[in-house]
This record gives structure tokens, C-alpha cells and sequence, in this order.
């Protein structure tokens, strides 16, 4: 079988903008976040690196759309107040966003750190979660990749939940209909049902604070049941 | 095989004895897995009902007929390749779903033969989910004990990770599975159904050179072919125009643009939940780019793909058998009344009870 395989020829090895001392944070699903300083502030350096396993057109195409999709709609979210790591420098060419660094727990590590101890903590910051995603949409802004690992939860003096950033924007895009808005909470739910045990509950506080706070969720509410029910429909055959 | 973890000490000094039969889709098959110690396949012979050149599967008819007449001499076959009586047997699993054979004739083969073949012996009868299936005979056949699965198959596309006591569904397809996307491309550039419509795309995808732009549809770890399926599909029409992408060249563009797909999403499921393996399952899994693709990956991340092997990426008794056993040994039982089949089983309805204890 292995005479099958017809592996794209590489392409010539692309400069990298990574620097010496820079510390890597984490590595995502298409790119690799570093610590670095960017005019004396603290900020990450957020790399989509090549993906040799991509054929190089596909590869090269999708981490420059993906890269400036990021940037505009970081963009978006400074010019509406919604909070978001701002744009510091952007590298197009080496694909490589330089962003303001958000210092606290990614919602995921919030919700385990607090949901025995501090239920209240974590149901102020799912509330949160869905009032952002609520001011997100309004704007014509969609995400596109919405999971408790995509929120960063900066602490409050008290240790209690200052303000809730969404991160990681690269699936996002500026053009939002009821359907965009529909999938990207589809997405959010599925996330929740296959990341945390009681899911249900706390998509009911999210998807209660979005309606609140949505100045139209009637929509976008109608439209993800029949996005959902789409999805459910599809385990048919072996 | 030896499984590494993930069970608590079986007796080593037990003998256990599975029957499995599979029917679900377009393969009928019978598997026997014997458990003493570790777990060892007997014997899995199945056999394809091959649809004519440009009709794709059909579930309800000719399938049918077609499983109803197999199953019973493949049982017998299976039992005289194992050198095992009858009597011997200790469960016999069958799949309950999702299937299209569960709905559309109950009274075809295998849904039937299990209770009776159960019956016959005196033994007690195991409702067997397809996907688990696959993944349960993956992670013993290649000892990978805590992988994220990517299932792959004609009717199936699923990015899934064990999490809290069963098999979650972290990401999927929002409209058709992928090989039912490569089945139907391979029909509308008009390549045979023999052996396999995918086998003759990743054939033809091998000689292909030029890649077409098709649009990429990934949310999350969700994917979506559908727009990409009709996009081919109208380039697959302009042939042979001058100038035109060659049959060859759509089929390398499709599986380049579809399987850079599945790899990103299998890879935003991994950095999600923090895990380094991947295990690939279902007939989709056979293709040798994608395995590649995934294989360099999981590499990227200090982790491995787990090489399947044919014979249990597609569809098996064996594989039945290999869950079926494993509910069993763990005291599954399930009265015979109450055993069904149904179209719609989702791998999350499974609690995976055979893996307690392993959570994280």
C-alpha cells in the first residue's frame, strides 16, 4: 500500500520568526504560542508554522487566511470593546501574529479549578461566556472555534473572575448570518457536552446569557435547532 | 494481543469464547475472539456485496438478500477455521447499530442468527456498538490504550476520546461522511465499485499531479464535505474539455483537500484534551495518505498514529466480538427480549463499563 502514497514535494524551508530565548507556551492545533516581549511588553508570539503533512498550496493558503482572519477580527473586537488580546505587530509574510499577553486560566482549567469548591465562580464566568459570545455576534463577528479552551479568565483582585477574553480567533470570520451564529453555538455546545460532565447545565447558562444579552437571539435560537438537529441525524450506516 | 491497561485483572486461568457477527452495511462477517490471558482472533472470514458499476449501496433490498444468504454458511465456517464446537461458544455478540441493516429488514441475516445461534447454545446474547467495535479492536490490536479515534468509514465521520465513562463525540461531520463523499466522487468520474470505490480513488489519486482548489469546510473539530462533494463533482463534469483537471488530478485534489481536513480536527481534539495518540478506524482508515498524513501529525506532537491493520479497519465479526467479549467479561447481560437493532446508536450512548477506572 505504501506505493500509493503520493506525498507533496516539500517546499523550500520559509523563515522562521522565531527568536532565541523565546518560550513556548503551548501548541495548539495550527500553531505554536511563545512568550516573547514586543516594546517592552509582555506579549506572545503566535506562530502558524508549516504543516508538513498539508499539501504546501493548501498549507500555504490556510495559515495566511487563517492569520489574517485572526488580525481583522482582533481588530474588530478592540474597535467594539470586546475583550480580546490586542494586536500588537503582525507578520504576515512569516505568518506570525505578535499579541498582547492575557495572564490567567484557560476557562477549561477555571471550570475544573472551581466547580466543587466555588460552583458560583463557575457559573459567573459560563454567564460571561455566552454575554461575550451574545456582543461577539451582534457585531457581525463569528468565531468559529468555541470551546472552554478558548477563553482566557482574568482574575480579580479577590481571586474571583475580572474579565473574560476570548483567544484564538483564527477560524473566525467578519460575514455572520443566523446560520454562521447557529454553528458556531453548535460547536460551543458540542465542545461542553464532550469536555465537561455536567454539560447540560452549563449550556443552559451559557446559551441563557446569550439571550439576554443578544439584542435579536430569536434567530440564531430557531436556526441551531435545525443546525442540531442536522447534526443528530447523521448516524445512519456503518 | 495483550491489552497494556484499562482493565482490571481478568483470571488468567478463564477461558472465554466470543461469537461475533457483523451485518451493518455492505460486509457481512463472523469473527471468534478467544480471551485466556490475552486475547487471540480464532478466525474472522467475511464477505462484500459488490454493487454494479454506478449504483452506490443499496441497504434494503439486495443487501439484504444478499447478507441473509452468508450468514449462516460463514458461521459455520468460521467455527470449523477456528477448530471450535458450538458448545464451546460463552456469548455471541451481534451489532445492534447504527446500521442500516438494523432498519430496514429485521428479519435479514445477522440480526436474526445472533438470538437464534444464541439460542441454539444456550448462551447469552450481546448488543455490540458498531463504533466502539472498531475502536475496541483497534486499541487491542495495537495497543495504543488511550488514543483519540478518528472513525472514518462510509456512513461514519467522528473525532472521538474516552471521557468520563464513555466514548465522547468531540467533533463530526454536519452533513455527509467522507466515504460517502470519496464513493460518490468515484462515481461521478465514473471508477469501478471493485474492490472498493475508495481503493480505486486513492489509486487514481496516486497519479494525480495538479491540485484543484476545493473548498476547505472545517468549524471547530467539525467538518462538512458536501459543498466540496458538488464543487468536484461540477469540475468532474467539464472533462474532457482542453485544458481540464484529469480524473487522476481531482481525485489527488480531493483526498489532499478532504484529509488535511480530518488531520487538522483530529489534531484541535487532541490539543484539547491533551492527548498524543492517534488510532484511525473504519474502511476510510485503509487509505495509505491519510494514515500518512496522520502518522506525520501525531509525530509533530510526541505522539504516534497506531498503524491499523486492513483486517480490522473494515468491517468484521471479529471486532463485534472484541467488544461484545469485553462487555461480557464485565457482566453485561442483556435479557434476550430486549435485544433490538436500531438505525440510530450513538457512539456516546455506550457506557464504555469495561474501562472504568481509567478516566481522566
Amino acid at each position: 500500500m505504501a506505493s500509493l502514497v503520493a506525498a507533496p514535494s516539500p517546499s523550500p524551508d520559509e523563515p522562521s520568526p522565531v527568536q532565541p530565548g523565546w518560550e513556548l507556551l503551548s501548541q495548539g492545533a495550527e500553531a505554536r504560542v511563545y512568550g516573547c516581549t514586543v516594546f517592552g511588553l509582555p506579549a506572545v508570539a503566535k506562530h502558524r508554522f508549516r504543516k508538513t503533512y498539508r499539501h504546501p498550496e493548501i498549507d500555504s493558503k490556510l495559515r495566511k487566511e487563517r492569520t489574517l482572519a485572526e488580525a481583522r477580527c482582533l481588530a474588530k473586537c478592540a474597535e467594539l470593546g470586546i475583550r480580546a488580546p490586542a494586536v500588537l505587530v503582525a507578520d504576515t509574510a512569516r505568518h506570525a501574529l505578535y499579541l498582547e499577553r492575557v495572564a490567567g486560566l484557560t476557562g477549561k482549567a477555571y471550570v475544573d479549578e472551581h466547580r466543587w469548591k466555588r460552583p458560583a465562580r463557575v457559573a459567573d464566568m459560563l454567564r460571561r461566556f455566552g454575554e461575550a459570545v451574545a456582543v461577539l455576534h451582534d457585531a457581525g463577528l463569528t468565531h468559529g472555534d468555541l470551546t472552554t479552551s478558548n477563553v482566557i479568565c482574568e482574575a480579580a483582585a479577590d481571586g474571583g473572575l475580572e474579565s473574560l477574553a476570548l483567544i484564538d480567533f483564527g477560524l473566525g470570520s467578519l460575514s455572520s448570518t443566523p446560520e454562521d451564529k447557529a454553528v458556531d453555538l453548535y460547536v460551543l455546545e458540542r465542545a461542553l457536552i464532550s469536555t465537561h460532565r455536567d454539560a447540560d447545565e452549563m449550556w443552559d447558562a451559557v446559551r441563557d446569557a446569550y439571550r439576554e444579552k443578544s439584542a435579536d437571539p430569536a434567530p440564531t435560537l430557531t436556526r441551531l435547532d435545525a443546525v442540531r438537529a442536522r447534526g443528530r441525524k447523521r448516524e445512519c450506516f456503518g | 494481543m495483550f491489552l497494556v491497561d484499562n482493565l482490571p485483572p481478568l483470571r488468567a486461568d478463564e477461558t472465554v469464547v466470543a461469537l461475533g457477527i457483523e451485518g451493518s452495511a455492505n460486509k457481512v462477517g463472523v469473527g471468534i475472539v478467544r480471551y485466556d490471558g490475552e486475547y487471540a482472533i480464532l478466525s474472522n472470514p467475511r464477505e462484500t456485496y459488490v454493487t454494479p458499476p454506478g449504483s452506490g449501496f443499496r441497504p434494503r433490498e439486495t443487501t439484504a438478500r444478499h447478507h441473509q444468504r452468508r450468514v449462516a454458511p460463514l458461521i459455520a465456517r468460521c467455527l470449523a477455521d477456528a477448530g471450535v464446537r458450538g458448545e464451546d461458544v460463552d456469548c455471541v455478540c451481534y451489532t445492534r447499530g447504527s446500521g442500516a441493516r438494523a432498519r430496514a429488514r429485521v428479519d435479514a441475516g445477522p440480526a436474526t442468527s445472533a438470538p437464534a445461534q444464541a439460542r441454539l447454545w444456550r448462551v447469552p446474547l450481546v448488543p455490540v456498538n458498531h463504533c466502539v467495535a472498531h475502536i475496541e479492536m483497534g486499541r487491542v490490536a495495537t495497543a495504543a490504550s488511550d488514543p483519540v479515534v478518528l472513525y472514518v468509514s462510509g456512513g461514519n465521520t467522528q473525532v472521538l476520546a474516552y471521557s468520563g465513562d464513555r466514548y465522547r463525540i468531540f467533533g463530526e461531520t454536519v452533513d455527509i461522511a467522507v466515504g460517502n463523499c470519496l464513493d460518490r466522487f468515484a462515481r461521478a468520474v465514473g471508477l469501478s465499485n471493485d474492490p472498493s470505490p475508495g481503493l480505486n480513488v486513492e489509486r487514481a489519486a496516486a497519479r494525480g499531479r495538479a491540485l484543484v482548489p476545493l473548498p476547505y469546510g472545517v468549524k471547530g473539530m467539525d467538518v462538512s464535505f458536501s459543498g466540496l462533494l458538488t464543487h468536484a463533482e461540477a469540475r468532474a463534469r467539464r472533462r474532457p474539455s482542453p485544458g481540464a483537471a484529469t480524473a487522476e488530478d481531482l481525485c489527488f485534489s480531493l483526498q489532499e483537500t478532504i484529509f488535511a481536513m480530518l488531520v487538522e480536527v483530529t489534531e484541535r481534539a487532541m490539543a484539547h484534551c491533551g492527548r498524543k495518540d492517534v488510532l484511525l478506524v473504519g474502511g476510510v482508515g485503509c487509505n495509505a495518505r491519510l494514515q500518512a498524513m496522520m502518522a506525520d501529525m501525531a509525530r509533530g506532537r510526541g505522539g504516534a498514529c497506531c498503524k491499523m491493520d486492513q483486517r480490522y479497519c473494515i468491517d468484521n465479526g471479529a471486532m463485534i466480538a472484541q467488544a461484545g467479549i469485553f462487555a461480557y467479561q464485565h457482566g453485561a447481560r442483556t435479557p434476550l427480549a430486549a435485544c433490538d437493532c436500531t438505525q440510530r446508536f450513538r457512539t456516546d450512548d455506550v457506557r464504555a463499563i469495561w474501562r472504568k477506572g481509567t478516566d481522566r
